[in-house]
């Protein structure tokens, strides 16, 4: 792991609500990230059925989607939100920890778009897709 | 009978629309964890997120979590959607009111898809959030929210979302 991906790795995993939520960064290099958070009772959002609120997906996406833009090769500076579209599949299983991976595909001199999928233990069945742009600062 | 048509005292009225809206909102974990309460003003709602510091996402500027006002406008597109599909049984009287918890209380709408346009970084502060339902037909709805913290007319987040409507318990 390259001192720059070590770098973006801390950043993320010390951003506040990255902790409240207890994300992890399990992968981040060259425009693609992998994080994760594991199930708990906190982050219900139905009540009846014990499945996670999408808040708390949002959440999970929009890190990971920041964290994909950081390590993109073209080395921005910054980055935030500028528009997070997420499309939920299907309920999470409740009890299960949730992955999200997100590729940042493109980056021009000010934006940055990216593509995330979120799962459970049902890798192959994705619980949520999210697209996102966010902004580019301080390239060189 | 003319009786029975006087208006409720404004107490009963409150106390009854309160009441629901109270056990609507503390049933939802997650609400509770971000920290989020609900103003009412006849059926009128507005979102509150009071400021707290693990609310924040990049602590070098420092601004709220995309993820959090992300989920801080879903929750409140979901509870005034909720909101508008219970209220005509809570005022009609086909609401039980002795047994308001989320097995009594129906079921909460299904976001289909949410699409979030961060207008300004959230600042370190409180934030408010109103949902406008543009559409809610009997299977799905469409809701707009918007949020803004010290104007009302600066938005720092706005949010569209599609919602599968619950069906009626038998």
């Amino acid at each position: 792991m390259s001192d720059k991906t070590r770098m973006a790795r801390q950043f993320i995993q010390a951003l506040p609500h990255a902790v409240a939520l207890g994300m992890e960064v399990e992968d981040i290099e060259r425009g693609t990230a992998v994080v994760s958070m594991a199930y708990d009772e906190r982050f219900i959002g139905d009540p009846v059925t014990k499945v996670i609120h999408g808040g708390a997906v949002s959440a999970l996406m929009d890190t990971t989607c920041g964290a994909a833009v950081m390590s993109h090769p073209t080395n921005p500076a910054g980055t935030a939100t500028m528009d997070l579209r997420i499309e939920y599949l299907r309920a999470a299983r409740p009890g299960q920890r949730i992955r999200t991976t997100a590729t940042c595909y493109h980056v021009t001199r000010s934006v940055a778009f990216v593509r995330a999928t979120a799962t459970d233990d049902d890798a192959d069945n994705p619980v949520a897709t999210a697209t996102g742009t966010f902004t580019v600062e301080g390239k060189r | 009978m003319s009786f029975s048509k006087r208006p409720e005292p404004v107490q009963v009225v409150k106390q009854r629309r309160d009441g629901v809206l109270r056990a609507l909102v503390e049933g939802v974990p997650y609400i509770q964890f971000l920290g989020i309460r609900f103003e009412r003003r006849g059926d009128e709602l507005t979102g509150l997120l009071p400021f707290n510091d693990t609310l924040i996402g990049n602590p070098l500027l420092p601004a709220l979590h995309g993820g959090v006002t992300a989920a801080f406008l879903e929750m409140t597109a979901i509870v005034t959607l909720s909101w508008g599909l219970i209220w005509e049984d809570m005022e009609s009287g086909a609401l039980d009111l002795d047994n308001l918890d989320h097995a009594h209380l129906p079921r909460l709408p299904k976001t289909i898809d949410f699409t979030v346009d961060y207008l300004r970084s959230g600042l370190p502060r409180d934030a408010y959030a109103r949902a406008r339902i543009n559409r809610s037909g009997r299977r799905y709805a469409s809701v707009h929210v918007e949020a803004w913290q010290d104007n009302r007319a600066r938005l720092f987040a706005q949010a569209t979302g599609h919602f599968v409507i619950p069906r009626r318990q038998g």
